[in-house]
């Protein structure tokens, strides 16, 4: 086993309250992530997912417990730096994470602030824009661009830091189904290509169903992990989390309830599609 | 049925006479009838968002008309600001708007404009309030203090507060969580049911579309190709995809079953009909109803 790129032990974070007693948000959160793999972080409003997705760069600090980002604890002011250039963090909202009026200096802005020599940037900007196919629109202006593509330009921009893991917090909430495509296929390439660890922070069912594993928060604790075929099973246990399933799981589940004998990792069409045939066969 | 809302022939230009001229509708005749909850699909660009902000007056036909009630919107002044309180507009992330210092304030807006008097602005405010399900206490706080879920619905308590009776809401879900997400459409089914308003959704979301519209319309490039119940409108399988829109997940699920060669009925759209398909193809009757309607009021 190699080494957790995020280690998480016992983490707790509140947010103070003007009266009373502070808000707890993380609740004793333990989780080891591996390098290179494709993690989605599921739960409800408000479960703490967004808040413990802060803690993967230091952007909030934890009230109790450690968060390692590949050995750096991320209390240490010294490292900071370092840890924020191994995580990098892409937001919700596309429009609120671009800073300049041309692509590509948008996503010269990351690696210039990290000192990056001039040729280099250069060459860090064209690698990161062809990684999220904008490459071709590396002149344009970013606020004539669609959401799916500004959100890309966001990704680029990240990348050209190279960090070693990438933390996405619900990246197509305002987004298209054009757009969801368009930033889900750039983040699988990412992970399949680049071999970049991507945590994926989300309440869309299909998308986490495409990671390689699956976290469900709820209360501000881990409540289910595992692959995403073995968390849907779970049918019960995330409706009362506040979450479903895929309609393809739920379908099995439903005619399961009707004394039917079917499994429940059917997560895409074809393999739903597969076992409705099989059973119509019997 | 009776249309409450009609356009005739609604042609909208952008920057007309200039370089950046652009059709975002193209004579289009839409219908909305009394009562009925309809849904508008069409992707981004489609010319949806200028259609539905014709309906109550925020933009002008370039040429066509729109009629609510049967009169044409633009005749006069008066006709114009009569529209604006029959049709509410519910927009995107329409929590942005909130500005009010109590939640009550900012309900009471829309109906004080209206210049009713306090006793009837206070029913309402109450009324609005208690059909998004906020409590009464909240009315006196900040807006700010809220959920981001709290916020949009106090956002749509502000427009219901005006009692219109077509609401237009644009992506109301966006963004929520399944918990959230079905608030918000149970909100909206208890407007529809109690006043018998007509409802017109925008959504991206076609799952969501199938469960709960009567009647769909589809807005491609400018113009209407075609619109029905959901059970025709998803039969423009192939039409769908190409224009980025495709069709529930169920749909899809079972043209892959009948392609396969299985005897099934494929124009199922939600995950109730497809059980009912694949049991009436295995020749079984449902073992209770309870599950089918637990099933209707579940999460997507």
């Amino acid at each position: 086993m190699n080494e957790p790129i995020l280690k998480i032990e016992d983490l707790t974070f509140s947010y103070p309250v003007e009266e009373g007693e502070p808000r707890v948000v993380l609740n004793g959160v333990d989780l080891d992530i591996e390098p290179g793999t494709f993690v989605a972080v599921l739960g409800h409003n408000g479960s703490g997912k967004s808040t413990l997705a802060k803690h993967l760069n230091a952007i909030l600090l934890p009230s109790g417990g450690k968060v390692y980002v590949s050995g750096m604890d991320t209390a240490d002011e010294a490292l900071l730096l370092d840890i924020r250039r191994t995580v990098g963090m892409v937001f919700q909202n596309p429009d609120n994470q671009i800073v300049a009026n041309v692509v590509e200096e948008d996503c010269a802005f990351g690696p210039e602030n990290l000192g990056v020599p001039p040729d280099e940037i250069r060459e860090r900007v064209d690698r990161a824009l062809k990684a999220v196919g904008m490459y071709h629109f590396k002149d344009h202006a970013p606020h004539l661009l669609s959401g799916g593509q500004k959100q890309r330009i966001a990704i680029a921009g990240v990348l050209a830091m190279e960090p070693r893991c990438v933390v996405l917090d619900e990246p197509t909430a305002m987004l298209d189904p054009i757009g969801r495509r368009e930033v889900m296929e750039t983040i699988k390439a990412l992970n399949r290509d680049s071999g970049v660890t991507v945590v994926l922070i989300t309440h869309h069912m299909d998308e986490a169903a495409q990671a390689d594993r699956l976290v469900v928060m709820s209360g501000g604790k881990i409540v289910s992990d595992g692959a995403p075929k073995e968390v849907f099973q779970r049918v019960e246990e995330l409706k009362t989390t506040g979450l479903t399933v895929p309609e393809t799981v739920r379908l099995c589940y439903e005619l399961r309830q009707e004394g039917l004998d079917l499994p429940l990792d059917t997560l895409s069409d074809e393999e739903c599609a597969q076992t409705l045939y099989q059973l119509l066969q019997r | 049925m009776e249309p409450i809302i009609q356009t005739q022939q609604l042609t909208h230009i952008y920057s007309a006479g200039t370089p950046f001229q652009h059709v975002a509708l193209d004579s289009v005749d839409f219908v909305a009838y009394q009562g009925e909850y309809l849904g508008v699909i069409g992707h981004t660009g489609s010319g949806k968002s200028t259609l539905i902000q014709h309906l109550n007056g925020l933009l002008k036909p370039t040429s066509g008309q729109v009629l609510v009630a049967g009169k044409d919107i633009w005749e006069s002044k008066e006709a114009t600001r009569q529209a604006r309180f029959q049709v509410g507009l519910v927009f995107q992330y329409p929590e942005y708007q909130l500005f009010e210092e109590t939640v009550y304030k900012d309900i009471a807006f829309g109906p004080k404009n209206m210049g009713l008097d306090e006793t009837e602005v206070d029913r309402r405010v109450r009324q609005a309030a208690e059909f998004v399900g906020l409590r009464q206490d909240q009315l006196d706080h900040s807006p700010f203090e809220l959920s981001g879920g709290q916020k949009r619905r106090v956002a749509i308590a502000g427009v219901i507060a005006m009692e219109p009776a077509v609401l237009i809401l644009d992506e109301p879900t966006a963004g929520l969580d399944p918990v959230g997400v079905e608030q918000i459409l149970g909100n909206i089914q208890d407007y529809h049911k109690a006043k018998n308003a007509t409802i017109i959704i925008v959504s991206h979301s076609m799952e969501q579309m199938a469960r709960t519209a009567d009647r769909l319309v589809v807005i491609n490039d400018g113009r209407i190709p075609f619109s029905g119940t959901p059970r025709e409108v998803f039969s423009h399988v192939e039409e769908l995809e190409e224009m980025g829109l495709g069709v529930p997940q169920m749909t899809r699920v079972f043209h892959r079953l009948k392609a396969m060669g299985a005897p099934v009925d494929d124009t199922v759209y939600t995950v109730e009909q497809a059980k009912a398909a694949i049991l009436t193809a295995l020749g079984q009757s449902p073992r209770s109803t309870r599950t089918v309607s637990s099933d209707e009021k579940g999460a997507v």
